[in-house]
């Protein structure tokens, strides 16, 4: 690798572009990622620790365990259309340019 | 016609469909690197059913259907782990990952390290899950054989296990990632299929009522409330023999071999290498992100359906079915665990026909011949189709009998691919040659090894046969989880990690997770581990879970931080163009120059 190349994409990684898109990525990633898998170990600790309480009926023979699974089901659909859209909306226009821009600058 | 000649023109034609696939792809593969990604050409429709038939293995279809079917809510647990576990893959993983490596999981390991002892770990590390995944598939193969064909002579079994390596070693050989990517998406239509018509069917039944299902799966099972409420399997509460309370040292033991299984679920996906690999058959990270969605949405609705599965089968067939019947002693009376015939009333002796006659108490005695249930799914197809002796019986039983086989197919030849491209590409061309490797010579290599891994995997699946399946499966999570999740991230994410970090992480994982196994219950000291404990007997069970992760996986995380910062290697630039291409896409498809 050139050291021509290697100014490329370090020139690229302190651009203000890329820290906005970084930050924007991570500011969306990282905080979804703690909240499902605490979400997660929720559900899990609970169905180990609190079985009476998960064992509730609650519309005829399902009960608060099912509800709980269910719903588990219901955030990972929904994390995935929030991702899909702050993906598309916010991460993939400033994402494609800096692409283009990178490699026009590496085939000079 | 019966059902066992019926399934076996089903799979025969499978096999031949799938054939035809893979030898018109192998024509089609110019370049070398089309053996490892394809081509990169995939969309991510077709890689989100990919995804979904590489990883949807006989565990999914048969296994929680068998563990919801007998032990009730408990079998949904891991029907959770598996799916939430897509998010981690989704949000961390997959799209950095595409855009930073070509064609395996070491390619992103080693982009900024030393290239030798990092592709060695990954390559180690990936071959070791994969061989486990593929024990684990390759056993169920002979399993589900015994079960569908009613054959239970080993050496037919032998021959099976024989056959399906000797299917999975020409997929891979010849048609390489693009003819594995047709017969995983095949599998996956087939099996979604197969699972919506036993859905619709099983609901038919139940007039759409789900609480009705579940009433009627609870009634049946002998286990009352219980079987609809977390418990049966996982976490127990251990009654302490000698005083009759609970002993709360063994309860808090069981409860947190609960929480560690679910952390070895939820954080084993994104370091499984057969599933990391899918990543780089699209041209694009967002390809890549919808694949992963794609494949979310196919998984999250048959996991769904594994509710019906399970439960219809617990509502419809008799237990005794399901458990392929309950053990007797030798004058063919019912017997409890420890051998004594079970009485029935004032009757000292049931016969099994009398099973059904037995208080709720005397059946909680009885030992099932298959505890696994692995037969449920297929079993809840043949009632569905009119029952035992009837045409429309022994048709479901052998479509879904075919679907079980082409799903362990479809799997086998995506980790067989996982391991011998990581071993042509990490060990070979860049450990042994040291980068000095043509690509045609590591595609040479690539096949060869494809052929030598699947005949030891064929050796280890005859010989561990005695296995379970579902352990074997929570191995290679355990392992992927602990050795390759944490590296990944560390990889994609952390500025300072380096060789060492690298290396202890992927090592300290991977070998925090097989030691504590070797010490845990599973090895010695239970009635049910490899080493059968009998009073004064040897035992080695230092380790009381069964599941390593909630040490392990920390573990793995802990040596990675550690091996970085107690050495001075920085690599900032390699970690500029990481960052930069990861993020972006720059550069894509260009070689990574070392």
């Amino acid at each position: 690798m050139s050291s021509k190349n290697e100014q490329v994409w370090s020139d690229t990684q302190a651009s203000p572009e890329f820290q906005d898109l970084k930050r924007k990525f991570r500011g969306f990633a990282f905080p979804l990622t703690v909240a499902f898998l605490v979400w997660y170990f929720l559900y899990v600790i609970l169905t180990a620790f609190a079985r009476e309480w998960v064992s509730t009926p609650v519309v005829g023979n399902i009960n608060i365990a099912f509800i709980l699974g269910l719903l588990q089901f219901a955030t990972t659909f929904l994390i995935m259309w929030l991702y899909e859209r702050h993906s598309s909306h916010s991460l993939d226009g400033p994402s494609d340019a800096l692409r283009d821009k990178v490699d026009k600058e590496l085939s000079k | 016609m019966s059902s066992t000649t019926l399934s076996a023109i089903l799979f025969v034609a499978f096999v031949v469909f799938t054939l035809v696939l893979v030898f018109r792809a192998g024509r089609s593969n110019k370049q070398s690197s089309d053996f490892y990604d394809g081509g990169g050409s995939f969309s991510g429709f077709q890689n989100g059913l990919a995804i979904a038939g590489d990883y949807m293995s006989a565990a999914s279809f048969l296994g929680i259907a068998g563990t919801i079917a007998l032990f009730g809510y408990d079998g949904f647990l891991y029907s959770i782990g598996f799916l939430v576990a897509w998010l981690v893959a989704l949000l961390l993983v997959a799209e950095p990952l595409r855009n930073s490596g070509r064609f395996t999981m070491g390619d992103v390991l080693a982009f900024r390290m030393k290239q030798r002892p990092v592709r060695g770990a990954a390559a180690t590390s990936t071959l070791v899950v994969s061989i486990f995944y593929l024990m684990a598939q390759m056993v169920g193969a002979g399993a589900l054989v015994s079960l569908l064909l009613g054959i239970n002579d080993p050496s037919a079994k032998n021959w099976i296990i024989g056959g399906v390596g000797i299917l999975m070693i020409v997929y891979v050989t010849v048609g390489g990632m693009k003819g594995t990517t047709y017969v995983q998406i095949v599998k996956a239509f087939l099996l979604m299929t197969g699972a919506i018509l036993l859905t619709v069917m099983v609901l038919w039944q139940f007039g759409f009522n789900i609480s009705d299902l579940l009433g009627a799966a609870r009634d049946a099972s002998g286990k009352g409330e219980a079987f609809l409420q977390p418990g049966l399997k996982f976490g127990k509460d251990v009654i302490d023999v000698a005083t009759g309370a609970i002993d709360p040292v063994k309860t808090l033991i069981s409860k947190l071999d609960l929480i560690s299984l679910g952390m070895a679920l939820v954080l084993g996906t994104a370091g499984l290498p057969h599933i990391l690999i899918r990543f780089y058959t699209v041209p694009t990270s967002k390809a890549a992100r919808k694949s992963v969605n794609w494949a979310i949405g196919n998984i999250g609705a048959f996991y769904l359906m594994t509710i019906a599965l399970g439960f219809g089968a617990a509502a419809l067939v008799s237990r005794a079915t399901l458990f392929r019947g309950f053990k007797v002693d030798a004058n063919g009376c019912l017997m409890d665990a420890k051998g004594m015939a079970i009485a029935n009333g004032d009757v000292a002796c049931t016969p099994l026909a009398d099973v059904g006659t037995l208080d709720a108490a005397a059946k909680a005695m009885l030992v099932p011949v298959d505890p696994s249930g692995n037969v449920a799914a297929p079993q809840l197809a043949q009632f569905l189709g009119g029952g035992e002796g009837t045409t429309g019986g022994a048709i479901m039983l052998a479509v879904i009998g075919a679907i079980a086989f082409a799903t362990i197919l479809a799997v086998v030849a995506g980790l067989t691919l996982a391991s011998s491209s990581s071993f042509a590409h990490d060990l070979y061309a860049n450990v042994i040659k040291k980068g000095t490797a043509s690509p045609a010579e590591e595609v040479r290599v690539a096949k060869i090894s494809a052929v030598v891994i699947g005949g030891i995997s064929i050796v280890l699946a005859i010989g561990a046969q005695g296995l379970n399946v579902a352990f074997l499966v929570a191995i290679a999570f355990a392992i992927a989880a602990s050795g390759n999740l944490p590296a990944v991230l560390y990889s994609l994410f952390w500025k300072n990690f380096n060789t060492r970090g690298a290396v202890w992480s992927i090592y300290g994982g991977l070998f925090s997770a097989v030691i504590l196994l070797v010490f845990s219950p599973n090895v010695s000291g239970a009635a049910t581990s490899l080493i059968p404990f009998v009073e004064g007997g040897v035992r080695f069970d230092f380790f009381p879970l069964a599941n390593p992760g909630i040490v392990s996986i920390p573990l793995g995380f802990f040596f990675g931080w550690l091996g970085t910062i107690t050495s001075s290697e920085r690599n900032l630039a390699k970690y500029a163009e990481l960052e930069v291409r990861s993020m972006t896409g720059a550069a894509i498809g260009k070689a990574v120059q070392h």
